[in-house]
């Protein structure tokens, strides 16, 4: 899933202090799933809000609202009629929400109320880590399933280089070197020789580097 | 010896091919562009070595570039060694960078993946890594041997480079170390320059490990080595350089002597490392790493019986 963290509340205080309608729209998706933009975080927020306006002697509204999805348009569509009624949204949604909402309702101002971090995982309670940059041209295949892009600092084909130590990469000791991993996995999985074989350079032409992406599947209409 | 033969005119090659042992150093460009710099480390070390190594901003600080420096150095009548990194430069510049570099003569190339750039003084910038070290090899070794780009353009003269790569025998896990030397040999790398040895022991069961799997045979391995100034250095390199392997014993050998004699100390034991070296199976050079004093290698060169430095067509 894609993890999000909350946005710091005085940077997103500094973009809505001028304005008397606030609606914050949570996120049923991902963002609940991460904890950092469903509706109990919407609720969270407006909270710090109305108490920050209380305290600055203003009569500002604050409402909150979350969709099933902000990245897909009927659901947007349904709140319509609710984000007619204010001056600007703060979406708690990724990145990709943020944008679907702007696009949908023009000429309605709309905030980000979190970071867009990566696609990861739940480590456990409270942590998630990232697995996938979506690359577009998946290599786990020949990698024990362990992607050396998300989680190589170098993104390096045929690592590891020569700072790992203990299993860790150079840049922290907090960060699990990828390649060791990978080589672990393929040892256990009896296919080292995939090790020796120099990796080819990559086609990123499907990551980002190729521009905005798009994927188009056929639709059998039945 | 069985090195692949790829067609370069490098001294380092035919010094290599000659039978001697072969002796490089380095040579870190300025933080700034006075060029000059770059000539008086040359003119220190010049004499003493078969060839020049010039770092790519290296530890990810920004600096004099490698090709820009290499030019100066060619032009004095040495023979440097151009260092490329990955982190900085895409296929598309790292290729048009070896043709301007051939274009001038440069003949000898050290391909790495390099540091990262949360080590220098641009912790905020973006990487690029759109190659590693071993496509970077494989990458050069088509130009030359194909003259061909990556891209398949044939080339009406290619680039003639002598290529070499790094290796870490102290890196973690050992283990790892001999597959991914024989991978960047498989991918075309001709001679090896070696992280700075101060764990002798665990040195000699590499290069066993390499003589083993016969890879001393496809690749001239230089052992790298790095004097230590006092024992202040000498804890650094051991806590806080990744893929650094300083044992106890040199710490001790270090502490044992006042702080004055301690540099001396250093260069001393750098000495006896060659002597213990040349006797080490597969080992057939010496990369002299003496960073920011470039002014002992002379004395190191001279100590370790390989001065002078034999002629070669």
């Amino acid at each position: 899933m894609i993890i999000a963290k909350p946005k710091p509340i005085d940077e997103i205080i500094n973009e809505v202090k001028d304005l008397d309608k606030i609606l914050v729209a949570g996120c049923d998706g991902c963002v609940t799933v991460c904890e950092a933009g469903g509706m109990k975080e919407a609720q969270i927020l407006g909270s710090a809000l109305r108490m920050y306006f209380r305290q600055a002697g203003k009569d500002t509204k604050v409402d909150e609202i979350s969709l099933t999805r902000q990245c897909d348009r009927p659901y947007l569509e349904q709140a319509a009629d609710k984000v007619k009624e204010y001056d600007a949204v703060v979406s708690l949604a990724c990145g990709a929400g943020v944008q679907f909402l702007a696009e949908t309702f023009n000429g309605k101002p709309i905030f980000p109320g979190v970071n867009t971090c990566f696609i990861g995982v739940t480590e456990q309670k409270g942590e998630w880590t990232e697995r996938c940059q979506a690359c577009g041209d998946c290599i786990l295949a020949s990698t024990g399933g362990i992607c050396p892009i998300a989680r190589c600092s170098k993104r390096m084909s045929n690592g590891p280089c020569g700072g790992s130590s203990n299993g860790n990469c150079e840049i922290s000791k907090d960060t699990a070197c990828g390649w060791h991993l990978i080589y672990e996995r393929l040892k256990e999985l009896g296919q080292l020789d995939r090790f020796e074989r120099p990796n080819e350079p990559k086609n990123w032409s499907t990551s980002r580097d190729g521009g905005p992406r798009k994927v188009i599947k056929e639709v059998s209409h039945q | 010896m069985s090195i692949e033969n790829g067609n370069s005119p490098s001294k380092l090659k035919k010094i290599f091919e000659a039978g001697h042992f072969a002796v490089t150093s380095e040579c870190g460009p300025p933080r700034s562009s006075d060029g000059h710099e770059v000539e008086e480390k040359a003119h220190l070390i010049g004499d003493y070595v078969d060839a020049i190594n010039v770092t790519d901003n290296q530890t990810a600080v920004v600096r004099l570039c490698s090709l820009a420096s290499c030019i100066r150095i060619k032009q004095m009548g040495y023979e440097p060694i151009l260092q490329m990194v990955t982190r900085d430069r895409n296929r598309i510049g790292m290729q048009a960078d070896i043709l301007g570099a051939a274009s001038f003569g440069i003949d000898t190339m050290l391909c790495l993946t390099g540091d990262h750039q949360s080590f220098g003084d641009h912790p905020t910038a973006a990487n690029v890594f759109d190659l590693d070290s071993t496509q970077l090899i494989a990458t050069v070794k088509q130009m030359r041997d194909e003259k061909k780009l990556l891209s398949g353009f044939e080339m009406k003269v290619g680039p003639q480079m002598f290529i070499g790569a790094a290796a870490n025998p102290f890196a973690d896990p050992f283990e790892i170390r001999v597959s991914r030397l024989a991978k960047k040999v498989a991918a075309g790398a001709q001679f090896i320059q070696t992280q700075c040895i101060y764990n002798m022991e665990k040195f000699k069961l590499w290069m066993k490990l390499i003589v083993d799997r016969g890879l001393h045979e496809k690749v001239y391995i230089m052992a790298g080595l790095t004097p230590m100034k006092s024992l202040g250095m000498a804890k650094y390199m051991k806590n806080r350089v990744p893929g650094m392997d300083v044992p106890d014993s040199v710490i001790n050998r270090l502490a044992g002597v006042p702080k004055e004699k301690q540099a001396e100390e250093g260069i001393k034991m750098c000495i006896e490392q060659i002597q213990e070296l040349k006797e080490v199976e597969g080992v057939r050079g010496f990369h002299i790493m003496a960073i920011e004093w470039e002014q002992k290698v002379p004395e190191i060169v001279k100590g370790g019986g390989l001065y002078p430095r034999p002629k070669v067509d």
